[in-house]
């Protein structure tokens, strides 16, 4: 792990990937740690509003990869797989149609980090072979709920936005929502799976 | 109760407040008012505590109507050096002018607009529109009931402008030896589409010497991110949580106030903090707002 100062109260942890970057936020929150903000990301872990910085440092001296997948909630997204992508998505994976919703499908995905807009997780689990570009000139409206794929990742766009990831369907689930006491479905830490429809 | 009736709007008004705290690793925007000292300012004058939901005015052309009885209002921000405390009686307007010199104003009232808390602030968030509905023409804002004295009479603000200080890293290795120095050394011109987002400035580039794409990763509050076109933007309230450019400095949080004042094609410079325990004023001024 390798830290690096950012401005006089933040210190920004860097490990290997994302599944470290979420082990060692959740460790950190475990452990009390006293950071105003916590923020996993794809090979970062921030820690923002620290009084000691110093202190910070001994502490994540401490830590190491617990090297076992997360135990966040379960959550099960249902999806209509009808996006305008699954035809590119089926020839980048040499499968058609059904081939693209049952691989997708049976993976079990974990939320990594959020990003880009309040609720948007980033969900790793894809294999690397399966990994896709993205779009190379984003569509200037995505609807909510659309679910689509980048790289490795796999996203579901909490609100209606312009986006660039390559869109395999649609959940009618809501993905955020402020005035619920858990505003983002899909918190670091979620497991989720999606159930064709 | 009394209520504030908006009878006009200038750019952009916004609910503000010290912020939504805590949900960044949510995807959420931390907001809150851009010129922090100001809105404090306008709190402690009207006898609120330091939490109290402001409006914010950007150049102003802001109209109010106090309906339902009149209430102590005060002034701050752009362009006044001297603030007090104002009765506004019933039926009453309030006029912020469009100021002289300075971008953003606020307006306190004793009881602080009472709006619906969104995740636990008053603040909008103008990126991802978290939290009340900008301020319109037509809108009726509830105020909160007055628990304190307001104040004839406060400290002003330090005249303290100057260069805006950073400290160095996290991915000052992105860029060459010098980039700190060509940073401190260039005087930039603040770009018209500058905003809550963001400080956008023109001015001459500082190359990276790696080309590679960065994992997007946390942002802090005055970052000097500096996209592929290597002309820096030092983030504002309402930034991204995350980021996938080059943070190759952080500016303190004390000197961000200064961002919310500058106009477009004003100049700024950036000069490199002292190193050991961090100025305090900002902290002794919510301490003495505190003691209400």
């Amino acid at each position: 792990m390798h830290l690096h100062p950012v401005g006089r109260s933040a210190v920004l942890a860097e490990v290997r990937d994302a599944v470290q970057a979420l082990d060692l936020a959740t460790w950190a929150r475990s452990t009390g740690v006293d950071a105003g903000e916590v923020v996993p990301a794809a090979r970062t872990v921030l820690f923002d509003g620290v009084a000691d910085p110093a202190a910070l440092r001994d502490l994540l001296a401490g830590w190491s990869p617990s090297g076992r997948p997360p135990e966040g909630e379960r959550v099960e997204v249902p999806v209509v797989y009808d996006g305008p992508d699954l035809g590119f998505v089926a020839d980048a994976w040499g499968t058609d149609v059904a081939g693209v919703v049952t691989r997708h499908s049976e993976v079990e995905y974990v939320a990594a980090f959020c990003g880009f807009a309040p609720g948007f997780s980033y969900l790793s689990g894809l294999p690397a072979d399966l990994a896709v570009p993205r779009l190379e000139a984003p569509r200037a409206r995505v609807e909510p709920g659309s679910v689509g794929l980048a790289g490795t990742w796999c996203g579901v766009y909490p609100t209606a936005s312009p986006g660039g990831w390559r869109l395999l369907g649609r959940t009618a689930v809501t993905l955020w929502d402020p005035t619920r006491d858990r505003p983002a479905l899909l918190a670091p830490g979620t497991r989720v799976r999606f159930v064709p429809r | 109760m009394t209520a504030l009736h908006v009878l006009a709007t200038g750019p952009l008004v916004t609910v503000q407040d010290r912020g939504r705290h805590g949900l960044a690793h949510l995807g959420v925007a931390r907001a809150g008012a851009l010129d922090a000292p100001a809105a404090a300012l306008a709190n402690r004058l009207a006898g609120n505590d330091a939490d109290a939901a402001v409006l914010e005015a950007v150049l102003g052309g802001l109209e109010l109507r106090a309906e339902d009885g009149g209430c102590w209002v005060a002034v701050t921000g752009a362009g006044r050096d001297h603030a007090r405390a104002e009765w506004l009686a019933a039926g009453a307007t309030l006029r912020v002018e469009t100021p002289t010199s300075g971008v953003c104003s606020y307006v306190a009232v004793a009881g602080g607009i009472a709006v619906p808390p969104v995740l636990g602030s008053r603040s909008t968030d103008t990126l991802a529109w978290v939290g009340p509905p900008r301020v319109e023409a037509g809108t009726v804002l509830p105020v909160g009931e007055p628990h304190g004295q307001p104040r004839p009479l406060d400290a002003p603000r330090p005249p303290r402008r100057g260069p805006l200080r950073v400290r160095v890293g996290p991915r000052a290795d992105w860029f060459a030896d010098d980039a700190i120095e060509r940073l401190c050394a260039t005087s930039y011109a603040v770009a018209a589409d500058s905003n809550r987002i963001g400080l956008r400035l023109d001015g001459p580039s500082i190359p990276r010497i790696r080309t590679d794409e960065l994992p997007s990763e946390g942002m802090v509050l005055g970052a000097v991110q500096v996209p592929p076109d290597g002309v820096p933007i030092v983030f504002l309230a309402d930034h991204p949580p995350t980021g996938g450019y080059p943070v190759l400095a952080v500016v303190e949080e004390d000197d961000l106030w200064q961002c919310a004042q500058l106009r477009p094609g004003e100049a700024v410079r950036f000069t490199p903090a002292r190193p050991g325990p961090a100025r305090r004023d900002s902290a002794l001024q919510l301490r003495a707002g505190s003691t209400d």
